[in-house]
This record gives structure tokens, C-alpha cells and sequence, in this order.
């Protein structure tokens, strides 16, 4: 699905930055809201870094747990799904984290 | 298809234009990277002879006249900091895009749905209703098939489909394409008909000014939490055949429920987009959307 896009997009940003070093290792931040699967990550980052200058890199991947602040009183809580209820009962909660979607950084030599 | 990487020319993005015909196949970054070909590999043989059926002595002597140079140095890792959003490059062109829209007053407008909930009998039917009223266009995006194209283009709208290949969503760099075909006037309403897919385009913004997100009430009421992503991005949705209600056990109250549990700004309208019910709201809300 879109994870082979999403990691075309991580071989390209990169690539280019490594210029001609080869990359041994990538880490990226994955927010848990982001609809993106990890695990997809990795097993495309595979066959997506094969021919490049970052085949064999070790792929890192932080998960970032979602969390959101209800806009009716204010109280902030953790958001397992991007959609929520607060305590107080409203449901226009703005999601403040968990959305990620990241290059962190490289290792080259 | 490249089984080492992928990409492959059938499963690059192609337009075609159904105004006149023509064809453009669309390359992919992946696709001018040459090196994904260059599969290099490295044999190292050792030669050796044997001597089974004569003898001799060897009286020579071996020397080595050379020296082996350990040239390498051991390379030392270096950490680089990115902190680079992976979707950057979608998301600089699709504010291009949007620039563009806003300096030629082209509403765009994004169509978002899972495959076969009506997106393209709405435009049939709302092209034939307001297209007096604005001048309009359509592009078209499906894996494959000129088919929802080709049924645009009998309502006379210039319309260009984007065949995306592998691809399950169109993407900012696409939609540039398309629109280079399209050419769209000024003072317009663009629908870009999304590929039918309830996950992957809620993730590529293409530059439009909102995502019209249509759910067909065959599909069940609970799509909207099923899909959280694309009802939250979506600015209004459109519930359709709700002709069919009678025939089916679709409670329309818990599936407004649900979609405002995940976007409580939402705005929703139900229609028929093939017995008309509903229509006049969807138009009041395209209106208004021209105005803005």
C-alpha cells in the first residue's frame, strides 16, 4: 500500500544527502496516528534499499505515542485512536502528537 | 517489473487527454535513478594446477618480489542529523499546486471514497446540473482504465485521467501532470476524483482546498472509524444512495455519530446522486465554497 511510497520517499531524501557515503543506518520517527505500519516500513525499506547506497543499512524506527488536548477544557490526555472522547465530553480534541512521519537521522561512513 | 526495486514502466503514472488524445507516461524519481539497475556483482577465483602423470622437481625458488599495501583506512561512522518530514517533497508541490489555484481562482476540490461509492455518477450529475452556472473540469485518477473518463467526457466537461499503475493514490507531482494536460480555466471548479481507496490518499495532499469524502450507505455505517485518517481530513461528506434506505438496515444517525466522533467539524449532507435527493444542499455548499 502506501508504505512502498512512503519508503521510496526515505531511500530518495537519503540518498541524496549521503551524497556517495554509504548510509549504515537510518532512523526515522513513526507517529502511532500517523496510518503508517512500521513492520510495512521494514519490509519494504529492504527491497526499496537494494542497488543504493543504503542497501544493508539498519533501519531504527521510534514509535511516537499519540496525544491530544481537548479544546473545551483544556485537559490533555493520551489518544489511542485519532478520534476521542474527554472526560468533560467534547469530542473536538486537537491531536498534538502522534502524527509524525520522520527522518531523523543517518549514519554514514 | 523490477523484482529488485519495484519500479517498472507499466507502473508508471500515465495521463491521457481526453480532448486530444494524448498520452504521457509520467516517470517516477525511482525511474530516472538509472543506478536501481546497475546490479554489480564480484567473483574472486583461485587458480591452481595439478600434475597427475608426470614428475619434476622444482629447483626454483619462490620469491615474492612484492608487497602487499593495505591501502583502506578504517572508516569512522558519522551520526548526520535529518529531521526531515519523509513527505516533504509532496507536500512543497502540493502548495505549489495550491499557490496556483489561488492565484487563477480555480477551486479545487479532492473526491475521496472506497471504490464504487458514487463518486463519478455525483460529478455526471453535478457537471449536467451547474455547468451553466461554473466552468468546469475533472481530472480522474484509478489504477487503471480510461472508463470514468471516458463517462465525463459525455457530459462534455474536459476531463484527463491519471492511471496511476502500481500506485493506490494520486500524489501532488500527478496532479501537476494532469494539469498541465487539463489546463483548466480561471474563475473555475476543479474535482479531482481521487483513486477509491479509503486509506492511502488521506496521506498526499494534492493541493486542493478541501477533501469531499463520499460514503455509500451499502458500505456500513461504521467506515468513518473504520478510516479514521480520511474522515478527519475530509471537510464535508457526502452520504449517498440513501434512495436505497428502505432496502437496507443502515442506521444513518449512528453513522453521523460516527463521523463526527473522528471530525466533529464535519459537515454532512445525504444525497442521491442518482435520484437528485440531497443535491441542492451539495450545490449551496459548492456556491458558497466559489464565493469564499
Amino acid at each position: 500500500m502506501h508504505e512502498l511510497a512512503v519508503t521510496q520517499n526515505i531511500v530518495a531524501i537519503v540518498s541524496e544527502k549521503a551524497g556517495k557515503q554509504k548510509v549504515t543506518r537510518v532512523k526515522l520517527e513513526i507517529g502511532m496516528l500517523s496510518a503508517i505500519v512500521p513492520d510495512a516500513i521494514r519490509f519494504c525499506f529492504d527491497v526499496c534499499a537494494q542497488d543504493t547506497l543504503l542497501e544493508g543499512a539498519t533501519l531504527e524506527i521510534e514509535e511516537i505515542a499519540g496525544r491530544g488536548k481537548c479544546q473545551h477544557c483544556s485537559e490533555e490526555m493520551q489518544l489511542s485512536l485519532l478520534a476521542g472522547i474527554c472526560p468533560c465530553g467534547s469530542r473536538d480534541i486537537v491531536c498534538l502528537a502522534g502524527q509524525e512521519l520522520n527522518i531523523i537521522e543517518m549514519e554514514v561512513m | 517489473m523490477c523484482t529488485t526495486c519495484g519500479c517498472s514502466d507499466d507502473a508508471s503514472p500515465k495521463i491521457v487527454n481526453l480532448q486530444t488524445g494524448n498520452s504521457v507516461s509520467m516517470l517516477s524519481d525511482q525511474d530516472v535513478d538509472t543506478s536501481h539497475h546497475d546490479h554489480s556483482h564480484n567473483h574472486s577465483h583461485s587458480h591452481g594446477h595439478s600434475h597427475d602423470d608426470h614428475d619434476h622437481t622444482h629447483n626454483h625458488v619462490h620469491e615474492h618480489g612484492h608487497d602487499h599495501d593495505h591501502q583502506h583506512t578504517h572508516k569512522v561512522s558519522t551520526t548526520i542529523t535529518l529531521e526531515e518530514k519523509i513527505l516533504a517533497k509532496n507536500d512543497l508541490l502540493a502548495e505549489r499546486n495550491r499557490g496556483w489555484f489561488e492565484g487563477t481562482n480555480i477551486l479545487a476540490l479532492n473526491l475521496v471514497s472506497a471504490p464504487g461509492a458514487g463518486k463519478t455518477a455525483l460529478l455526471e450529475r453535478t457537471i449536467k446540473d451547474l455547468q451553466n452556472e461554473f466552468s468546469i473540469c475533472v481530472v480522474e485518477g484509478d489504477q487503471a482504465t480510461l472508463n470514468d473518463a471516458e463517462r465525463i467526457k459525455k457530459t462534455g466537461c474536459p476531463v484527463v485521467q491519471i492511471n496511476t499503475g502500481a500506485g493506490c493514490h494520486l500524489d501532488a507531482q500527478m496532479l501537476a501532470a494532469g494539469l498541465k494536460q487539463l489546463n483548466p480555466p480561471r474563475d473555475s471548479v476543479l474535482f479531482i476524483e481521487n483513486v477509491g481507496n479509503l486509506v492511502c490518499p488521506a496521506l498526499f495532499d494534492l493541493g486542493e482546498k478541501s477533501k469531499v469524502a463520499i460514503l455509500s450507505i451499502t458500505e456500513g455505517e461504521d467506515k468513518p472509524v473504520k478510516y479514521p485518517h480520511m474522515f478527519r481530513a475530509a471537510e464535508i461528506l457526502l452520504l449517498n444512495k440513501i434512495d436505497l434506505l428502505p432496502q437496507l438496515d443502515f442506521d444513518i444517525e449512528l453513522c453521523k455519530q460516527y463521523a463526527l466522533s473522528v471530525n466533529p467539524k464535519i459537515k454532512i449532507i445525504e444525497i442521491s446522486a442518482r435520484q437528485g435527493s440531497g443535491l441542492n444542499s451539495w450545490y449551496d455548499w459548492l456556491r458558497k465554497q466559489m464565493r469564499r
